[in-house]
């Protein structure tokens, strides 16, 4: 069987995809490295730009708002995806059972997961800041929820979490889908086999359906690191990076995820090559923790 | 021998009582599965039900009572109006150029993918390998680090050539083909590999043209992967905000949804009644396709993502 040979017609088929790629990804991603060694800025540069060589990384790793972004934007992924992953596998768990209205369950859980990120935040925003300051249960609890200064999202670290209750709602459906897509594919024999050796639900979980699907595991576990580290139309609606609050004797956003403190280096701080160059920081580091997370669950699937 | 069969009757019958409670025990057990997942459904959708009741009241009742039931549902309406003639809003507008640009976006993005990924599995050169790897390996980079010098890059081919991007459609709809066909062209490159090329081998022998080939025989073979591809990619740009925030800015004539919703949040700061009338508005539409078109949807979007 004779393949096609790679003639003017395949380079004509490939021509818009190439086209833009290049006009995209391939320019503005080398135009963006190059930016970083320079002294680009927003602001009217009468000389043209200057190169500055590493300086806008080392002006980068001195910036407390930077560092404090860095382990905010760390703590956030850990809570998010632990938090999405427990989550969206006891759901699946429970819509995979022998329950009623598994379809219609499945159909619901999976709903805010269509609702964008922006406008996703301010439906939280004002969950938090004008409905539990409302709650009677909680109004009577604490009473002093009631006070402006007490919101949820007045103080940092209710704040970081309630970023993660809102990014919690919006993608535990949609990780609870491939978990469910994982579980209904492991073969019935083994639980008619499991059940008739006696091995009650806690088991079959633990010697079925968790090895069973672990590559689902290294799939979840990936989107929802990329998906945490990524994050930035929730954080700008929900918490627009507030509350202030000072790290290393400077005043910074305390909910500022690295993805709002390039945005706002460059465009609040007029720091186009600064920013630049946290943003290829970015890029490298999320290359080498999702690189190395896939491997450690490649290797773990291969145990099992 | 009686003894005997006696004992086996004992046995059978503490069998069927073990049986029995343990039947009993798994129905209570599904009885409390059932109670919680309709909590946590409740508590879902509850977010949205709170949308809903608060769109139909004036700002102090939204403020002072957002728990209870709006006293006339007529508000609803009325504020609906309200966000309909808001010159932040436009909603008619807004939702005519987000409709504009997802379509257009999403139809580029399967053709070009499509015809790109074909390509790459029928010719086993090295340089369609080399492509491939490519194409695949932009799926790492973060919007982050292109995002500045591509509104650069706009602006100086607008200024130098005159192919003006920013704050066009145009501008808008490429930006998004070149974001969104990597993982596209590595969906339809496994889906293709699937294919025998008899198929093809058969039409080029009845004398079809390269092209006409994937066009007619390649191209409809291609429709559930082509159903996957344009549900992962239509609900992202209906949904994104950033990207269209720097290409078409804020407040200029072509405006996305999300992008009119941040305006008027911006505007109508603790408004929340019109606030949450226009989330409201941006979520309908939303809701309507999705349960129109759930089974597909989901389908879709899992396909995509376990590979």
């Amino acid at each position: 069987m004779r393949k096609q040979k790679f003639d003017m017609t395949s380079w004509l088929l490939l021509l818009p995809a190439l086209f833009a790629f290049v006009m995209v990804i391939i320019i503005p991603f080398i135009m963006g490295i190059l930016y970083s060694f320079t002294d680009w800025s927003s602001r009217p540069q009468p000389d043209g730009m200057q190169v500055v060589g590493l300086l806008n990384y080392l002006e980068t790793f001195k910036d407390p708002s930077f560092l404090y972004s860095f382990i905010v934007t760390t703590v956030y992924t850990a809570l998010n995806m632990l938090i999405i992953n427990v989550v969206a596998f006891i759901l699946a768990l429970l819509v995979t059972s022998n329950i009623k209205f598994k379809h219609a369950y499945r159909v619901g859980f999976f709903l805010p997961n269509l609702i964008g990120g922006l406008i996703l935040g301010y439906i939280w925003q004002f969950i938090f800041n004008i409905v539990v300051p409302n709650l009677p249960l909680i109004t009577e609890l604490i009473p002093a929820i009631q006070n402006p200064a007490n919101y949820i999202l007045a103080e940092r670290n209710s704040a970081l979490m309630a970023i993660v209750i809102a990014g919690s709602w919006q993608y535990a459906g949609y990780i609870m889908m491939i978990y469910v897509a994982a579980i209904i594919s492991v073969p019935g024999e083994l639980f008619e086999a499991a059940k008739i050796d006696g091995a009650g639900p806690w088991m079959q979980l633990r010697t079925i359906i968790i090895p069973m699907t672990a590559q689902a595991f290294t799939v979840t576990l990936f989107l929802t690191l990329v998906q945490s580290f990524k994050q930035y139309d929730v954080n700008v609606s929900l918490t627009g990076g507030g509350p202030a609050t000072t790290f290393m004797e400077k005043s910074i956003l305390g909910t500022e995820l690295l993805a709002m403190n390039i945005y706002n280096t460059a465009f609040k701080a007029n720091q186009l090559a600064q920013s630049q160059a946290r943003a290829v920081i970015f890029f490298l580091v999320l290359a080498v923790i999702s690189t190395f997370q896939v491997r450690a669950n490649k290797k773990q699937e291969i145990e099992l | 021998m009686a003894d005997q069969h006696t004992q086996f009757q004992k046995t059978g019958v503490q069998a069927k009582k073990l049986r029995q409670t343990r039947e009993t025990r798994a129905k209570t057990g599904l009885i409390g599965l059932e109670i919680i997942t309709a909590l946590l459904f409740l508590v879902t959708l509850f977010p949205i039900f709170l949308v809903l009741i608060n769109s139909g009241k004036t700002a102090f009742s939204v403020t002072a009572s957002p728990l209870t039931l709006p006293e006339d549902w007529l508000q609803i309406f009325r504020n609906m109006k309200t966000i309909w003639v808001d010159p932040n809003i436009q909603y008619g507008s807004s939702f005519y150029s987000s409709l504009l640009i997802t379509v257009f976006s999403v139809g580029a993005i399967i053709l070009i993918s499509a015809q790109a990924a074909w390509v790459l599995v029928r010719s086993k050169t090295r340089i369609a390998a080399f492509l491939f790897m490519m194409f695949v390996a932009a799926m790492t980079i973060p919007f982050q680090i292109v995002m500045l010098p591509l509104v650069q890059w706009f602006r100086i081919l607008g200024d130098f050539i005159g192919f003006r991007l920013l704050r066009t459609y145009p501008g808008m709809i490429l930006s998004y083909m070149g974001f969104g066909m990597s993982l596209s062209i590595f969906l339809y490159h496994g889906f293709i590999k699937g294919i025998p090329y008899e198929l093809e081998e058969a039409a080029i022998i009845d004398g079809a043209s390269r092209v006409g080939t994937f066009y007619q025989i390649v191209f409809p073979l291609l429709k559930p992967i082509t159903a996957t591809v344009m549900i992962l990619n239509g609900i992202w740009i209906w949904n994104d905000y950033l990207l269209p925030l720097l290409i078409l800015g804020k407040g200029n004539r072509i405006q996305t949804i999300p992008l009119a919703v941040a305006n008027f949040a911006g505007a109508y700061v603790k408004q929340w009644d019109l606030i949450l009338t226009a989330i409201l508005m941006a979520m309908i539409p939303v809701i309507i396709v999705f349960l129109i078109a759930q089974k597909q949807i989901i389908k879709g979007m899992v396909a995509g993502s376990i590979k």
